[in-house]
């Protein structure tokens, strides 16, 4: 942390959910983030795409909390935040959907969306509590309503759901806790076709709620479709900031590759050179993959 | 009619479940033409069908527990299964390994298991004997004694709890390792107390809680170990503590970033284990009127066994207290049922396993249809 600024300086009169200034992070030797300028404004679908080792794995788990930057600032709301863990993120308002959902399959839906809050009736003395299940389970119902998630019943085992069923439920739980902004990390890549649409039409009316997201994903076409913005990360650094509806899935792909990059100006030539003679790019299946 | 006493007596817990039974035994052969050709949204009303299948699925273990009682007792001589003297000794002998289950229970359900709850309750019996032994010598207080010796063992159960927790949780040790290692430093520890002998001089408030049966049907220690399993029971299924237990052995990242303390808990989960273990221990010197070195050796083993036959899932996440009350009742069932139609107790270690592997691989196939 070397530069605390108190908050962010804003342009426009738009102040971005979140904010990154500078982030940089290295795991040993291997530089992963050299310096992230990426900004997530309100309502939004951001998507987050790069290669393999571009560090989108990494970026997301320092905008989680689970790593801490080596350099630079975070903002949410324009206010200067550091996370020790994923709980302070948490607190701060930044849900994350991990990539393998973190859910307990043997627990009921209820009991995963409570997790780590649950209700409790105190008894007599308040000497003993006990769940309230009912309250939870007629609450589970509700949050999943409001996000059109529809389970068969919020007292089926997480378990025993489909995929698509699971990833909606780890999504209603996000919500439901009255998140700024969810960070959905591959959310399509063990899914089939149909339930990846699934998955889509979650995003939709997640961000339809104002609750912007940010997408991080290798399925291009599906970036492009549902995604009103797509930054691309190379090497660490943000190289591209563009609108789907400009650009084709093509050229989404020249700029992951960095074709682009090398195509454009000189400077940009110059960049591409010196991030090559550094060494390479942190690598996503080291430490900035998540466990499991 | 005597039939029904029986029964009852088996299942102290929760008798309607005794109503499912019959069901109980079937659907395990009816599943899988149910649960086959799962795939996609299914109907409400199979789904609902699918569940009670689960629901009575989950308990089939209770009709196991059943047959045996109807064999054994129909088997037996006159029907000796069915009188008082046998279940006063059949439930007298399922105390010890009862309240060490009870404690199992929660470890195994987080995933962990605790080897040293045998060990626990010989060491923790052996010095709050030679306490109170030292005591009355000194003071003839009969009733101080035992309340210090109830305090003595309860206490030293808790720190041998705390030790294995703390080892888990902070080295990152494996628990089997750690209890392993708790296990045989505990477990040496009767050795060397009162040089190894045998204690017998004893409170007389201790003895009696050993000896007294209540209207002649249930003897304290036995009344001790059902209030143990309800209260413990109700901790496991209906409070945050119970919850949060399940969902650490369910997915301990996804615990830990939900929120849930995870290491300190499971310190908790292993202090629990040991206070039980504390508590065993003074049952066993109550029951025996004299505490012995040997007391607890294996009943881990008979602990962990009972956990597991009543549904557990040695990989955490799994496991019901109903579950651990109608194991140690098997395993309780098989000592004084097979002693009773004449069969040498050595078999009974020979049925306990082949029970122990029969009851997972009953349930594993059970899970495999369900999730199919």
């Amino acid at each position: 942390m070397s530069d605390l600024e108190a908050s962010l300086p804003v342009a426009g009169d738009r102040v971005p959910v979140i904010a990154t200034r500078g982030i940089t992070k290295h795991f040993g030797s291997v530089q992963a983030l050299r310096g992230v300028d990426l900004e997530v404004y309100g309502g939004e679908v951001l998507g987050l795409v790069g290669d393999n080792g571009a560090g989108k794995s990494t970026l997301v788990n320092i905008l989680s909390g689970a790593f801490q930057p080596n350099s630079g600032s975070m903002f949410v709301d324009g206010k200067h935040v550091t996370f020790g863990s994923s709980l302070e993120a948490r607190r701060s308002g930044i849900e994350t959907v991990y990539q393998d959902l973190s859910l307990a399959p043997d627990l009921s839906v209820w009991a995963n969306i409570f997790l780590g809050r649950e209700q409790t009736v105190k008894g007599p003395l308040r000497l003993v509590g006990w769940l309230d299940r009912k309250a939870m389970a007629r609450e589970a119902e509700a949050d999943l309503e409001r996000t059109r998630i529809r389970i068969g019943s919020v007292k089926a085992l997480a378990g025993r759901l489909s995929g698509g069923q699971r990833q909606a439920i780890a999504v209603g739980r996000a919500v439901a806790w009255g998140s700024k902004v969810l960070l959905m990390d591959e959310p399509t890549a063990a899914l089939g076709v149909e339930q990846q649409a699934k998955v889509g039409e979650l995003v939709r009316s997640v961000s339809d709620q104002g609750v912007p997201v940010l997408l991080i994903s290798h399925n291009l076409p599906q970036i492009h479709a549902l995604c009103d913005r797509v930054v691309v990360l190379f090497q660490g650094r943000v190289v591209a900031d563009l609108r789907p509806a400009e650009v084709s899935v093509e050229e989404i792909v020249s700029w992951i590759t960095g074709a682009s990059l090398a195509a454009t100006t000189a400077t940009a030539g110059a960049l591409v050179r010196g991030a090559a003679h550094d060494g390479g790019p942190g690598n996503d299946a080291g430490p900035g993959n998540h466990g499991n | 009619m005597r039939l029904t006493t029986a029964v009852r007596v088996t299942m102290p817990v929760r008798v309607t479940m005794e109503i499912k039974v019959p069901a109980a035994l079937s659907p395990t052969g009816a599943v899988s033409p149910n649960a086959g050709p799962e795939g996609g949204p299914p109907p409400p009303r199979r789904s609902a069908l699918l569940r009670a299948v689960d629901r009575v699925g989950d308990f089939w273990i209770v009709g196991v527990l059943v047959v045996m009682v109807l064999a054994f007792g129909l088997k037996s001589p006159g029907h000796d299964l069915f009188t008082r003297a046998s279940w006063l000794n059949t439930s007298d002998y399922a105390v010890e390994f009862l309240i060490l289950a009870v404690g199992e229970t929660f470890v195994i359900i987080t995933g962990g298991i605790d080897l040293s709850v045998g060990a626990t309750l010989g060491f923790t019996g052996m010095v709050s004997a030679a306490v109170m032994q030292s005591m009355l010598n000194s003071h003839d207080n009969s009733l101080l004694a035992t309340v210090v010796g109830f305090a003595i063992a309860l206490l030293l159960g808790a720190a041998v709890g705390f030790v294995n927790g703390y080892l888990i949780t902070r080295l990152k040790l494996p628990p089997f390792i750690v209890t392993l290692g708790s296990l045989t430093a505990v477990g040496a520890a009767p050795a060397l107390i009162n040089g190894g002998n045998e204690v017998a001089t004893l409170p007389s408030q201790l003895t009696t809680i050993g000896s007294t049966e209540i209207g002649g049907w249930v003897y304290v220690t036995v009344v001790i170990a059902a209030v143990v399993c309800i209260g413990m029971g109700f901790v496991l299924h209906r409070t945050r503590f119970g919850l949060r237990t399940y969902a650490i052995g369910s997915n301990n990242l996804g615990a830990r970033r939900a929120g849930i303390n995870v290491d300190a808990h499971l310190v908790r989960v292993y202090t629990i284990s040991g206070v039980l273990g504390g508590l065993a221990g003074m049952m066993v010197t109550a029951n025996f009127s004299v505490a012995s070195p040997l007391a607890g050796t294996n009943d881990e083993l008979n602990a962990i066994a009972a956990v597991v036959i009543g549904g557990a899932s040695l990989f955490g996440g799994r496991g019901h207290m109903l579950g651990t009350v109608v194991g140690t009742f098997i395993i309780a069932l098989l000592v004084t049922g097979l002693v009773l139609v004449g069969v040498s107790g050595s078999w009974q270690q020979v049925a306990t396993g082949i029970i122990i592997v029969a009851a997972v691989a009953v349930d594993q196939v059970r899970l495999r249809l369900a999730e199919r």
